[in-house]
């Protein structure tokens, strides 16, 4: 090529120029480029969050709270050689009097029977005045209200992702249309409606028992009813929000114009750019819904009797709070843990995925 | 301005009505009557009693019977003791009330007060306790904490007597009502705080030499109290149903403990009335605070 630059032949310097002479610079060897290369990956947004979200030593906290929850619930019942709604017995005959045992307690029989040689699992967090180990009842009810908790947030996410995404992109009357109901079930006082249903519905619906829903129990199914009926607005709200200034897009513009369906628009190019936001929001809905939960069991509208949750624990246990306060200790504590540990994670993946909301 | 505070009365009836007629027919969904005994009664008797209650016109009478009554301050009669409920409320209310009002002002201060130190002395000893604490107190439901504050003040310690006829002490319930609202409003005071302190404003007060509580005071404590008023109309709806389960626990006889008796009880009158009567306490509260809100904020344009 005849107009490629040729450090040898370079044009002739001008006096007064600040054009430096290449001929006095020196070649840089092999090694010496090697050095100059970039040698670490480019990071995609999802491990961006990743990294921010492991340097933050509460968020980390609560993640390995959770994951000592999660395993200890899912282990317990394989260990522990009692069931939930077991009435102690020893050797075949009922045990009169394994009632409001102690911690590490073992009632008069069962000592007998450890006398004689047998072995008998200690009740780690004693016994119920109904004489059921408390320890394995304490597990299932974080099972119960772990399990609420995740899939009523994964219903509200459901609902308001499809109800804002549809509202949100096609725009016009039909968005106001949308969004006038939302703003009339935003308005209404959503504790007391909550309350009002689950007092009603449970008498309303009915499953054949040996169904799925027929062993959640008709409170429980009333329960996710009362999240998806109620709990979707704010989350609509959010991703309505979203679309409205994503759609403002190029690649928005650039996709509708090369004949994409509006489906495959909301799918592919809408969604993924409010992940962060639907992921920091159900993340912290998931707490709430525990709160909820356990409120509801509190007052006596939650889980049916014999299935436990954390909240109706603490309501039983305050029939004997003088002289067994062990009782509602376990329960509380589980509570607050989840509930604390679930915060903390939420405000580090709002953290890290989200900086716009970062204070 | 009067637009918009018309525009908010509008949806805030047809919030309440909404909510009047959802609680109607749900309870009215429910099976089994008001007159259901264990020991039947005879056909007369019912019969008699149906057209005593208006239960035999059809639904949509009932309903407007039942509205017509609700504007006249008549809630019906309660199912399980056959007491007037609008009597009832005149004699819990006021218990809630004081409760619920004291609660309200104590997070709001305490809060206020809290996020504010919090904020000036940010990334310090205080800001860490102050966040710490107020994070902890977030995941700490009120019905439990109650509980303990019950279990260690009067039956461990003995230092606050039990709730009875002649022994009122406000400060157990009111602590454990206004727990949450005060965590929240902290960490929201504190953000509107360094938001405000950030402000141009402040920096131009700095270089003319103001005192620094004047600053303080007069300038940034002003503009960061904005959102703690936005926040105190839903905060509102909190201490209404939060006061529920505390006045369940700490057995005081107010409108929020009937709620909860009634329904243990499936009192389904009591249950209906209580419903509402709330309903519209909260949906008047965030209508005040609203308003409000835009009043003290000449920036917030009405549309």
């Amino acid at each position: 090529m005849d107009n490629q630059y040729n450090p040898n032949e370079a044009p002739a310097k001008h006096m007064f120029s600040m054009q430096l002479d290449p001929q006095m610079f020196e070649k840089a060897t092999d090694e010496e480029k090697q050095q100059q290369e970039v040698m670490s990956e480019s990071t995609t947004f999802f491990r961006d969050g990743m990294r921010r979200l492991r340097k933050n030593k509460l968020s980390m906290f609560g993640i390995i709270v959770l994951f000592a929850i999660l395993i200890g619930i899912t282990a317990a019942p394989h260990i522990v050689p009692y069931g939930y709604e077991e009435i102690l017995s020893v050797e075949g005959r009922r045990d009169k009097g394994a009632k409001n045992l102690k911690p590490f307690e073992y009632s008069k029989m069962e000592q007998q029977y450890i006398a004689k040689g047998g072995e008998r699992f200690p009740h780690i967090f004693g016994t119920d005045e109904q004489c059921r180990d408390y320890f394995i009842r304490v597990i299932y009810g974080t099972r119960v209200s772990l399990t609420v908790g995740f899939f009523a947030s994964i219903i509200v996410l459901i609902i308001g992702m499809l109800y804002g995404s549809i509202s949100g992109y096609i725009g016009g009357r039909v968005d106001m249309i949308m969004m006038r109901i939302v703003d009339v079930i935003y308005s209404l006082p959503d504790m007391l409606m909550v309350i009002l249903l689950s007092v009603v519905l449970p008498s309303l619906i009915s499953f054949p028992p040996d169904s799925f829903f027929g062993k959640m129990g008709p409170n429980m199914v009333s329960l996710f009813i009362v999240f998806g009926l109620l709990y979707w607005v704010g989350m609509a709200r959010l991703i309505r929000g979203q679309i409205l200034s994503i759609k403002e897009n190029d690649y928005i513009l650039a996709a509708q114009s090369t004949g994409a369906s509006a489906g495959r628009i909301i799918r592919r190019h809408i969604i993924p750019n409010c992940l962060s936001v639907i992921i920091v929001s159900t993340a912290l809905q998931i707490p709430s819904a525990i709160f909820t939960e356990s409120y509801l069991s509190f007052i006596g509208l939650g889980v049916q009797a014999p299935m436990p949750s954390l909240g109706s624990l603490a309501n039983a246990a305050r029939g004997g709070i003088n002289t067994y306060p062990f009782k509602l200790v376990y329960p509380s504590i589980m509570i607050c843990l989840i509930v604390l540990s679930l915060n903390l994670l939420g405000d580090g993946l709002r953290d890290a995925f989200d900086p716009k909301l970062r204070r | 301005m009067t637009r918009y505070i018309i525009k908010r009365l509008i949806l805030a009836i047809l919030t309440v009505f909404i909510i009047a007629a959802i609680t109607f027919f749900l309870m009215h969904a429910v099976p089994g009557g008001p007159f259901n005994r264990e020991k039947a009664l005879s056909e007369a008797t019912i019969q008699a009693l149906n057209e005593r209650y208006g239960l035999d016109k059809p639904l949509i009478a009932q309903f407007g019977l039942y509205l017509k009554g609700l504007l006249h301050g008549d809630f019906g009669v309660s199912l399980k003791n056959g007491r007037e409920i609008s009597s009832i409320f005149a004699e819990s209310f006021p218990i809630s009330c004081k409760l619920g009002l004291m609660a309200v002002g104590v997070a709001l201060v305490v809060g206020t007060v809290l996020g504010s130190i919090a904020a000036l002395m940010r990334n310090k000893m205080p800001d860490r306790i102050i966040i710490f604490v107020t994070t902890l107190l977030t995941s700490i439901p009120s019905f439990i904490l109650a509980t303990f504050l019950l279990l260690i003040f009067c039956i461990e310690l003995g230092w606050v007597q039990v709730w009875s006829a002649n022994s009122n002490n406000y400060i157990l319930p009111v602590c454990a009502l206004a727990a949450y609202p005060m965590a929240y409003t902290t960490r929201l005071a504190k953000s509107s705080m360094l938001d405000a302190l950030g402000q141009d404003y402040i920096r131009t007060a700095r270089a003319k030499g103001v005192n620094k509580f004047v600053i303080i005071f007069k300038h940034a404590l002003r503009n960061s109290l904005i959102p703690v008023i936005t926040y105190a109309g839903p905060q509102i709806a909190y201490i209404i149903t939060g006061s529920m389960v505390i006045e369940h626990v700490f057995t005081i006889g107010g409108i929020g403990s009937k709620f909860v008796s009634a329904i243990g009880n499936r009192d389904y009158t009591l249950i209906m009335a209580t419903t509402i009567f709330l309903a519209v306490l909260m949906v008047a509260a965030t209508l005040i605070c609203d308003i409000v809100y835009k009043l003290v904020d000449p920036r917030i344009k009405f549309d």
